[in-house]
């Protein structure tokens, strides 16, 4: 007995200070670990307004922000899903409208309603009545036109979706995929709202009239389409945003006082965004900080020239150049969120069969 | 022989054991667990199943561009392989090493280089991704084929000839089942490369052509099917298995001894001459010019000659603040370090399984063909075995930065023990024997005998493994994480985008690896060993 009951003494001895160890530098205040914010590709890594706000968060709370890219919204998406529980941030940034139950049903988040959340529009909130996600922007995805070419060709710009399926417009459309890309996938949305089961058909037309299919939103937007500045693209007709104009005139150099780019009106599909902390981050703490900044009126006030939506919170002053050039559309587009849900995949997956195979 | 050496300085049983512990645990954990778990998860996922209703199609196009891959390549093989096997000539060398390095070359590489060759309407065809098939696996015709014209004796089509055969006749009756056997197990290698082709499909063929191998990977990475994807994982594993059973049978029926080497010799006569040169030629513009348009593009932005593409790498921007999404610079170091952890990983692995395989032949064999099997499954099978099955604490490893690297190991090591194996079957048995008299044990005799001899083998072994490491594209796919992309990984970004200054980038980008790929293959002197070692 007694070499035993001295061995578990000399254990103890051993033991306690390390146990101890940990639970002081555990117990102690220590400094806020630097955390990653996970967005899709458009999102500015630095530089801009959105940066600098992210700095002064960093600077008032001690919370260093790394911006990581992870390809278009629904790559990244998926990414998250597959890595749930083990994720490759903290904070998830660009998760929209249409995706919103696979991230959900997938337990990506952890749930979390960051203060300041009585501020948010309520008709965005009671869209994640269990707090996974939270909204920070809308928007609406439209078919943008490059004024100035209609005008050399002659052409009148396409009216609204059926449209599009017509001579004239043949090989001028440039689209994002729909398993890929956020916007490419609302565009399919828009095309199902409108025709309902007749968009198979519409879109077997617009194959056969030339739609071209990239991956994401900046290929589509700023290499194959005509009307953004510096782009060495021929496409005149591309899914982009609705706020897509404004932003052309303020990006403008030299500076122009009208849009080149137009949107038509009557093809605009609701999209919102959301943010989320990443399930299985191991600062919880600080993400939800960042969560809380996030929709808070100092970054919510960046979001309209910053990536050119609306904040979702209410009573952010939104800036002169964005209202003047931002069309605001008579009647947008909308799904039931649980038809989206039922069907988005089965969606996605014949819509590549049509266009793709 | 074998029996003399057991007796005077055999390796401990249980030492060999300790030995083969390590690889057998790496191959059952990595590996069959893996597997096993794809096959458990496509009945127990709940992924609403979608309609598979074009997988007959893609099951019938992997199946027919493998098989056209396949035949085109053995045509156009043959007759390098035959001038390099049959002659000997000035630049023989040369010739033979820039023959058979394509097949270590990085696919997405290789795909880019081919999208800089081929004109833009060839992009995203059947045609292109066969065109790329039949350049990566010519060397496979060369080595294997090119090893039996060298011992088939020249006096046998000759006496055919004086029995009265015509060329054809003699080439039929007489040179073709001599062959045979060859023939058919590079059709084999070809054949599987070929079907579970996933970089150079999706370079190539893009989304209007995907293989299987691109439907799995598309599944799981883009719609987030997980179960949709391990179901076709399972049938393409099935298909394999059945396609390398077949084809070991096969080869086994038609096998034929040949005794006594022939050699070769200097081309005689202008007819000679003119055929050598005209092959030997035409070998070097059909490798040659894929690279060079890949180097030449990437000096192409769309808007005349420039450096941007070169300089602007890591830099550029699609508007203030907004980047391409990929650093270039940063996955050079993501790959380097990548390509050092799993050449460590297969050599020491590979070692240990090599030296067990040698002292014992029964439990190596179980050792040797369970090692093997890596090699039979698809890359983005092994990627998303790997995935599913590591993702419950304590063995949460996705976010590792050894797993990546593991999953490259995985494929690497066969290669290894191939490599470290040729060496130590033919380490004389005296040299134990010697060892004993002078006092050693066996492990030590096994030590400063085996141990050393294995050096150079060794280090072809990290070189094979450190090039594929560099290249591997198909299980990176699956487990890669954002802000740590490697080369292929960014390349392939890149190539997603469609302005000039991108496409210049993924060009210089895939220079860059191609330039990696080739330093590591010629130092590590893989090259010399690539024939029999990868067969």
């Amino acid at each position: 007995m007694r070499p035993i009951a001295r061995a578990a003494i000399g254990l103890s001895v051993v033991i306690t200070p390390l146990v101890a160890g940990c639970s002081s530098s555990d117990s102690a205040k220590r400094a806020p670990s630097p955390i990653t914010l996970v967005a899709y590709d458009s999102f500015p890594t630095k530089d801009t307004a959105l940066n600098a706000a992210l700095d002064e968060f960093a600077q008032s709370t001690g919370i260093k922000v790394t911006v990581v890219t992870a390809g278009d919204a629904g790559t990244m998406l998926t990414k998250a899903r597959l890595t749930a529980g083990n994720p490759e941030g903290d904070v998830m940034f660009g998760i929209d409208s249409t995706q919103l139950s696979a991230a959900i049903d997938d337990n990506v988040f952890a749930p979390y309603q960051p203060n300041g959340s009585n501020a948010i529009s309520m008709n965005l909130a009671s869209m994640v009545p269990g707090h996974e996600l939270t909204p920070v922007d809308f928007g609406d995805v439209c078919i943008n036109y490059d004024k100035e070419w209609f005008a050399t060709n002659g052409i009148e710009p396409p009216g609204n979706l059926a449209d599009l399926t017509k001579p004239e417009y043949k090989d001028l459309l440039v689209v994002e995929n729909p398993s890929a890309s956020s916007p490419g996938l609302a565009f399919l949305m828009a095309t199902i709202a409108e025709f309902g089961d007749g968009w198979t058909d519409y879109w077997a037309q617009l194959r056969a009239n030339g739609v071209t299919v990239v991956d994401g939103w900046d290929a589509a937007y700023y290499e194959d389409f005509s009307g953004a500045a510096g782009s060495t693209g021929d496409r005149p007709l591309v899914v982009s945003y609705g706020s897509s104009p404004p932003a052309e005139v303020i990006f403008a150099d030299p500076p122009r006082t009208d849009a080149p780019t137009a949107v038509v009106d009557s093809t605009c599909f609701r999209q919102v965004e959301f943010a989320g902390v990443l399930r299985g981050t191991k600062h919880e703490t600080e993400a939800r900080q960042l969560v809380d900044f996030l929709v808070s009126s100092r970054f919510q006030s960046e979001l309209p020239l910053g990536l050119f939506v609306y904040p979702a919170r209410t009573g952010v002053a939104l800036p002169e150049e964005f209202t003047k050039y931002t069309v605001v559309p008579t009647k947008t587009l909308s799904l039931d969120p649980a038809t989206i849900a039922a069907n988005r995949q089965k969606w996605q997956d014949e819509w590549t069969d049509i266009v793709l195979r | 022989m074998d029996r003399h050496r057991a007796a005077l300085n055999r390796l401990p049983r249980s030492f060999v054991v300790v030995l083969a512990t390590a690889p057998a645990l790496f191959i059952v954990g990595f590996y069959a667990w893996p597997v096993v778990n794809l096959i458990w998860s496509t009945t127990r996922r709940t992924t609403a199943g979608s309609p598979f209703r074009h997988t007959t199609t893609i099951v019938w196009f992997t199946l027919w561009q493998a098989v056209v891959s396949t035949v085109l390549t053995l045509v156009a093989g043959l007759a390098p392989a035959y001038v390099l096997a049959r002659y000997s000539f000035t630049g023989r060398r040369a010739l033979l090493a820039m023959a058979t390095v394509p097949f270590v070359l990085p696919t997405v590489a290789v795909g880019a280089a081919f999208l800089a060759l081929l004109p833009d309407s060839w992009h995203g065809t059947a045609r292109a991704m066969i065109l790329a098939h039949v350049f990566f696996n010519v060397a496979v015709v060369v080595r294997l084929v090119g090893s039996m014209i060298a011992v088939i004796p020249h006096d046998l089509v000759g006496a055919a000839r004086t029995l009265g055969a015509n060329a054809a006749q003699a080439t039929r009756l007489v040179l073709l089942p001599l062959l045979a056997p060859a023939l058919w197990s590079a059709a084999a290698v070809i054949f599987l490369f070929s079907f579970t082709s996933f970089g150079v499909a999706t370079l190539l063929g893009g989304p209007t052509h995907p293989t299987l191998e691109v439907e799995i990977a598309r599944r799981a990475t883009q719609l987030g099917d997980v179960r949709g994807a391990a179901t076709l994982s399972i049938a393409q594993l099935v298909m394999l298995a059945v396609v390398i059973v077949w084809a070991t049978r096969r080869q086994r029926r038609s096998a034929l001894e040949l005794t006594g080497a022939t050699g070769s010799r200097r081309p005689r006569g202008r007819r000679e001459q003119a055929f050598v040169v005209t092959v030997a030629v035409a070998t070097v513009l059909a490798i040659g010019a894929p690279m060079a348009a890949l180097v030449a593009r990437s000096f192409d932005t769309g808007r005349g000659w420039s450096l941007a593409g070169w300089t602007k790498l890591g830099t550029a921007e699609v508007r203030p603040g907004v980047g391409l999404g990929v650093d270039p610079l940063a996955s050079i170091g993501v790959s380097l370090r990548f390509a050092v952890v799993a050449a460590l990983i297969a050599c020491a692995i590979g070692f240990l399984a090599a030296s067990a395989i040698a002292a014992s032949p029964r439990l190596g064999r179980l050792l040797d063909t369970g090692l093997m099997l890596p090699l039979g499954t698809s890359a983005v099978t092994v990627g998303l075995g790997l995935l599913i099955t590591f993702d419950v604490s304590p063995f949460d490893w996705r976010a590792r930065w050894w797993f990546i690297p593991l999953g490259h190991a995985l494929v690497a090591v066969p290669f290894v023990v191939r490599s470290l194996l040729t060496v130590l079957r033919t380490i004389p048995s005296d040299l134990h024997a010697a060892a004993a008299t002078l006092g050693a044990a066996p492990i030590r005799a096994w030590w400063h005998v085996d141990a050393r001899a294995l050096r150079r083998p060794l280090l072809a072994g990290a070189g094979f493994s450190a090039a594929i490491s560099l290249g591997e594209f198909g299980a990176t796919t699956i487990l890669t994480r954002s802000g740590r992309e490697t080369l292929p990984i960014a390349i392939n970004r890149l190539l997603g985008r469609s302005g000039g200054l991108p496409r210049a980038q993924a060009f210089a980008v895939a220079t860059i690896l191609l330039a990696l790929t080739t330093v590591v293959v010629m130092v590590s002197g893989v090259s010399e060993r690539l024939g029999s070692d990868r067969a």
